[in-house]
């Protein structure tokens, strides 16, 4: 009974008080914020003339709805973007929390600044107003999504009610292949074992597979634990673990950061903890992997044909597949490296970190964007942007033919501001293919940053190895 | 909140799985930095012939007329799945809907809901598919539907959902624990505390 998972361990030590019923009360120490999701529930909050409790472990940033054009203000594309900016710098200055404006090194997309910064550390419970906090998780921390009202309770009483979701351990094993990547990995997992194979479950990735990760590519796979329908993902704690966080502006210092890194030692499941559910995914056997449809679960390897709906036996798959087939104008038994593209978008919490356009770089170097696509390249953030400029980096994306943009959420989704085309087929390192989301009628592929930038320069999806010699 | 109370209404079939929260409202109708005005927006993307009207698709299920002023949606597998936005819910609480019937929901979109009114059922898909069109009475307090189907839900969400409590007022209940919390944990994990 001793024998505890990572998930239960970062229950119990921030459990404050046992309601019954398997829910608790759960401490909060970090809370982020942004200005689509968080101004709305400062401005609740205060209707209700009820105020922040610890403005000190508040952060917020800009990332949603300011645009990512060189030259940005507050002037946005998005109508009506100028009074979310407004209202959350009024909102964050009226109650005393930091905020990461524009023309801050540290504005950027929550999911990569904060890390960044030092601000989710291992150990600790960090929510946000946004689905994709679970990327934190990677940090062994228990981070994840809320909605508006949440997180209006999390500010106002630093503690918030959840009910426990069961345990749940995906193993990856064995090496993965040259060119294979985290965001593979998870896209294979969620094709195989569905959109809603985690509902209920806090699911720790482990394995050799998993270990070899970088700090960056196990963000990456924590990203899509919530398109699994996970609680949250979570990674434990290794030495790479400590040497990314060490020495950032908000880690801690001297014997305090002695203690913490003494502390985190523990923050592993335990050789004999019991899972609710296991699954084990054999990691050599992933290869590039790309969605064709509308859910992240409509995805396959690229060597093969997307599969017909008569292939699913149950009824609302077949017209799920049918449905996501019409609107992608895919047909079943084309393979995807058929397809030919408009346009390609490197960013999102998902794959816009310093490694993942370092990765990119690689494949763009000596090489061009074909004729007639229009390629898009997102820092994470403001700092991740410089880092890379320091690097030349921006340099190699632009002689290929990448536009390079100011750091943000971007074109992930379409907020009625910037777009892609309408019906236009786009490949992108983002996390969601859903109806609409990068634009109308536009058709999203989601796939790594390197099949990304592959099928930019192919003008067809293309994965990197395919691609002809420079 | 309103406290729930019992719904006799006619149920939406959207019998679709993996209902986004960007497909129940999409980002580009969250214009405003407010909880309102938000059901013109609801399922735009299947609503409205285009992105650029507001002219009616025949086709989507929530245009025909037999479902007007209809107050429970039917759905299928991981509803609300997507973005945390809360924006979905405020949008089919204005529009009207105050009971969803799906065989599993995106976690948060069910908190989302529970906070907001609307009560979140699990149900299978065959258990699901014959209530379409129907006309269901719901009684959350003996948790029935039609007096003849029982439903399992959280006995917190319940009492939630009923009363239509406030998160904060039922924390600050525990202001005690929370402080007796902080003060050992803060002696426990100082390099937690900023």
């Amino acid at each position: 009974m001793s024998e505890k998972t990572l998930f239960d361990k970062l229950w119990n030590s921030h459990t404050v008080a046992d309601l019954g019923d398997g829910v608790a009360l759960l401490y909060i120490d970090r809370i982020f914020l942004h200005e689509r999701t968080g101004s709305i529930s400062l401005i609740g909050l205060e209707d209700e003339g009820r105020a922040v409790a610890n403005p000190e472990k508040v952060f917020c940033t800009m990332d949603h709805i300011i645009d990512t054009v060189p030259g940005r203000s507050d002037t946005t594309t998005m109508e009506g973007g100028r009074e979310f900016i407004e209202m959350t710098r009024q909102a964050t200055a009226q109650a005393g929390i930091r905020l990461f404006d524009i023309g801050d090194q540290r504005q950027g997309i929550v999911h990569v600044t904060s890390p960044e910064q030092g601000i989710v550390l291992p150990g600790l419970t960090l929510v946000c107003p946004d689905s994709h906090t679970c990327t934190q998780g990677a940090f062994g921390a228990l981070a994840w999504g809320i909605g508006s009202t949440e997180a209006e309770q999390a500010l106002a009483t630093n503690v918030l009610r959840v009910e426990k979701p069961k345990n749940m351990r995906v193993t990856f094993d064995g090496e993965l292949s040259a060119g294979v990547t985290a965001k593979d990995m998870i896209l294979h997992l969620i094709s195989a074992y569905s959109t809603s194979g985690a509902v209920g479950y806090a699911v720790e990735f482990a394995g050799t597979a998993v270990s070899i990760l970088s700090m960056e590519s196990r963000m990456t796979l924590c990203n899509m634990a919530v398109e699994f329908g996970a609680f949250t993902g979570m990674i434990a704690v290794d030495e790479k673990t400590v040497d990314y966080v060490e020495g950032r502006p908000f880690t801690p210092q001297g014997a305090l950061w002695d203690q913490a890194v003494k502390d985190w030692e523990d923050l592993k499941s335990d050789s004999g903890a019991k899972f609710d559910k296991e699954i084990v995914v054999d990691a050599s056997k992933i290869n590039p992997t790309v969605s064709w449809g509308t859910s992240p679960g409509q995805s396959i390897a690229i060597g093969e044909t997307i599969p017909s709906p008569e292939s699913f036996t149950e009824r609302n798959q077949n017209i799920a597949t049918k449905n996501a087939q019409k609107y992608m104008a895919v047909t079943p038994g084309t393979r995807l490296n058929d397809l030919k593209i408009d346009a390609a978008f490197i960013g999102s919490c998902t794959n816009s970190r310093l490694t993942d356009l370092r990765r990119v770089a690689k494949i763009l170097q000596g090489r061009k964007v074909a004729k007639g696509i229009r390629a898009i390249c997102v820092p994470g953030s403001t700092k991740v942007k410089q880092d890379a400029e320091a690097e030349g980096l921006d340099q190699i994306f632009k002689d290929a033919g990448f536009e390079w943009r100011e750091s943000g959420c971007s074109m992930c989704f379409f907020a009625g501001g910037e777009s892609f085309g309408f019906e236009e087929r786009v490949i992108s390192s983002t996390n969601r293919n859903f109806e609409g989301r990068q634009g109308p009628k536009t058709r999203t592929h989601i796939a790594s940053p390197e099949t990304v930038a592959a099928s930019a320069i192919a003008g067809h999806i293309c994965a990197a190895a395919d691609l002809e010699e420079v | 909140m309103e406290g729930f109370q019992t719904i006799n209404s006619k149920a939406i079939p959207l019998l679709l799985i993996n209902v986004d929260t960007d497909a129940i409202i999409p980002s580009r109708e969250m214009k405003r930095v407010s909880k309102r005005g938000l059901s013109e927006g609801l399922f735009a993307g299947w609503r409205y012939k285009s992105n650029d009207s507001r002219e009616l698709e025949p086709d989507f299920i929530l245009n025909d007329p037999e479902y007007n002023g209809a107050k429970i949606l039917l759905g299928g597998d991981n509803f609300g799945c997507g973005s945390s936005r809360e924006h979905a819910v405020w949008a089919l609480h204005e529009y009207g809907i105050r009971v969803i019937i799906a065989p599993s929901f995106g976690a948060i979109f069910y908190k989302n809901c529970i906070r907001n009114g609307i009560l979140p059922i699990l149900l299978s898909d065959q258990n699901i598919e014959p209530l379409s069109g129907k006309e269901l009475k719901i009684n959350l307090e003996n948790q029935l539907i039609n007096d003849d189907i029982s439903f399992e839900i959280a006995p917190a969400d319940k009492e939630m959902l009923l009363d239509g409590l406030d998160d904060i007022e039922l924390n600050l209940k525990h202001v005690d624990d929370i402080r007796s919390f902080e003060n050992n944990d803060r002696v426990k994990r100082p390099w937690a505390y900023l």
